[in-house]
């Protein structure tokens, strides 16, 4: 059960926010906002959807949450169809879009789909606006990287995308050429959830202990998927260099590999370019392992993220919400967190991070003055109270 | 000066949301061709808007078009000259958008190529769609006065410095109006006037404008 409520917020997000949402919310106390989504847990969109859905409500708004169902064929349908938005080669048939299709209708028989605003969020659902019914608008959200979409994906999406009232994308760079209006809103982060919340030193202590992570020595860290988008091969590369100047200790995490052959393939690759230094530690972490990463961000002197491409990247923030300097490569949304530096090092090589990794090892000084401006950057910018603020501004915007 | 005003300063803040325009410049042709397109509330967005941004976010110049130039395609002689213009002396928008253009046009004729984006960002057209949010503190006096403006978030002071200037087209900002004709503080209200928020930022003007407010209480006059 979800037990915070708004004032929770008062200590970690900027001076004077919970009063200010509580004034916005006035202008749309008792409007329906109906968020629909594909699940209700696992994921960032469900995530964030948990948190912000009980505080519309705290401050009076009429808020709501649908999750549509499906069978397995549907949800490897839109596995697919998302791989396809993001840019990845796959093949996706007539039959295929036609279940994604029926299935949605189906689940409109079944759900109440009335509200001044109606945000529905990624491509699984969008085949909805087809069943709109009342005089409420309805907005998409997408939540992914479509900045280089297969083009016959795309073109089926935007049929029913180009229906809704308007879109809102993470970047500016995932926009498309749409007629409706589209809007900018970045993701956030919840600092009260199990991965962002503080932690005492012997709750940290013992959750490093029982990951069996030593602390003696500065600590190199990269939370991601066993994915070569996020070039954990290019990590290792850029550690042994900074070895040779600097003892230090690198930690790849990431989440289990097991359903993803590539993710198996790529975590064996890891492995074997590991070798057996052992101050080189491949952890696999189950993905509800949001404590381990927590105390993991907590515990590293310097934070990875070496992606070759990336969606948004809100590993980032976490990073930064927990006062850590961030290396990480110059794409996608990470150039909107990582303020070279002010707050870490975008950079586009090997060697690049091994370089900025170094200079931050032999610059402590700097590492925690980033620390704490990477901190209040995200205080500002990247909280879940932001994203509140602008979703409230949408509701308001669009049915004055 | 009047001790205590029949009409209150009702603070008010504000949000904003940013409207992409689905415009994206790769030169400098392309930005000065855009630029004439666009709707005032994008040339708002990224003449004014930075000042509702982080500082960590706002760029090196307080407009977008002389941070892009400078930064994106390394044309910091374009930059500086685009750095330099001072938003609020321009009547309205138009003019403002009118000078930009004036002076990417007159920079580019004395190139013989067109200055372009290599291995920086292109330029996103964006749009600011603004909301008010009465906060419902509201003052009489300049003691009342000078105790909300030390707490209010600093969007209000965004939308009583400038928005009600630049785009409610109100002569005066909202602090200057009330402090010269609520409380009859014309000396004042001219030094509220003349603040600059372009360069020292929103958390500078409120500095600034709370110590003015105190030598008024210390002194018992106007300015």
């Amino acid at each position: 059960m979800n037990t915070i409520r708004l004032n929770g917020y008062r200590d970690v997000s900027p001076k004077g926010t919970v009063e200010f949402l509580r004034c916005l919310a006035e202008r749309v106390r008792g409007r329906r906002f109906l968020h629909v989504s594909s699940t209700r847990h696992g994921g960032g969109v469900a995530e964030i959807l948990s948190r912000l859905v009980p505080i519309m409500t705290e401050l009076g708004v009429d808020a709501h949450w649908e999750v549509i169902k499906g069978n397995s064929a549907f949800y490897t349908v839109t596995k697919a169809f998302h791989n396809a938005l993001q840019g990845q080669d796959q093949t996706i048939t007539k039959e295929m879009l036609d279940d994604y299709v029926a299935t949605n209708f189906a689940n409109a028989e079944n759900l109440s789909l009335e509200g001044d605003l109606v945000l529905i969020h990624d491509p699984q659902p969008a085949p909805l606006i087809e069943r709109r019914s009342g005089k409420g608008k309805w907005v998409w959200r997408c939540h992914i990287d479509l900045s280089n979409p297969q083009r016959q994906a795309w073109r089926h999406l935007r049929k029913y995308v180009a229906k809704y009232d308007a879109a809102v994308f993470s970047l500016p760079k995932f926009a498309q050429r749409l007629s409706i209006p589209q809007f900018l809103v970045y993701p956030s982060i919840d600092p009260l959830s199990v991965k962002n919340r503080d932690l005492s030193p012997a709750e940290l202590s013992g959750i490093l202990d029982r990951l069996g992570i030593p602390r003696n020595k500065p600590i190199l860290l990269q939370v991601s998927r066993f994915d070569r988008f996020k070039d954990p091969i290019g990590v290792i590369q850029a550690y042994r260099l900074v070895k040779k100047h600097c003892d230090c200790r690198l930690i790849l995490a990431g989440g289990g590999a097991d359903d993803d052959p590539e993710g198996a393939a790529v975590l064996a690759e890891v492995r074997e370019a590991a070798g057996h230094d052992p101050d080189l530690i491949v952890l696999e972490l189950p993905s509800d392992a949001h404590l381990e990463i927590n105390a993991l961000q907590r515990a590293a002197t310097i934070v990875l993220q070496k992606s070759l491409r990336e969606g948004f990247g809100l590993t980032v923030a976490e990073a930064l919400w927990k006062g850590k300097p961030v290396v990480a490569g110059a794409v996608g949304g990470i150039t909107v967190q990582v303020i070279y530096d002010v707050t870490g090092y975008t950079v586009n090589s090997v060697e690049g991070a091994a370089f900025r990794i170094r200079y931050l090892l032999n610059n402590p000084d700097l590492i925690a003055r980033m620390g704490e401006a990477g901190r209040e950057y995200v205080r500002r910018e990247f909280l879940i109270t932001r994203h509140l603020a602008d979703y409230l501004t949408m509701l308001i915007i669009l049915t004055e | 000066m009047r001790h205590h005003a029949e009409v209150p300063f009702e603070f008010s803040g504000c949000v904003e949301l940013r409207q992409m325009l689905g415009l994206r410049a790769q030169t400098e042709k392309e930005l000065v061709g855009f630029l004439k397109q666009v709707s005032l509330d994008s040339v708002y967005y990224h003449t004014h808007g930075s000042l509702l941004r982080h500082r960590y976010r706002a760029g090196v110049y307080s407009n977008d078009f002389a941070t892009w130039v400078a930064i994106q395609v390394r044309d910091r002689v374009l930059g500086e000259q685009l750095a330099v213009l001072e938003p609020l002396d321009f009547e309205n928008l138009d003019n403002l958008r009118q000078k930009i253009i004036s002076v990417i046009d007159e920079h580019l004729k004395s190139m013989t190529i067109v200055p372009r984006v290599v291995y920086g960002e292109p330029f996103d057209f964006i749009e600011s769609l603004i909301v008010e949010v009465p906060t419902g503190t509201k003052v009489h006096t300049l003691e009342e006065f000078r105790r909300a403006l030390s707490e209010v978030d600093d969007r209000a002071i965004f939308y009583h410095a400038l928005e009600a200037k630049v785009r409610l087209e109100r002569k005066r900002n909202d602090f200057s109006a009330w402090l010269g004709d609520a409380l009859d503080l014309p000396s004042l209200a001219a030094k509220v006037e003349a603040l600059d928020p372009y360069t020292g930022g929103l958390e500078r003007v409120r500095v600034q404008m709370l110590a003015y407010c105190d030598e008024v209480l210390t002194t018992g006059r106007d300015l």
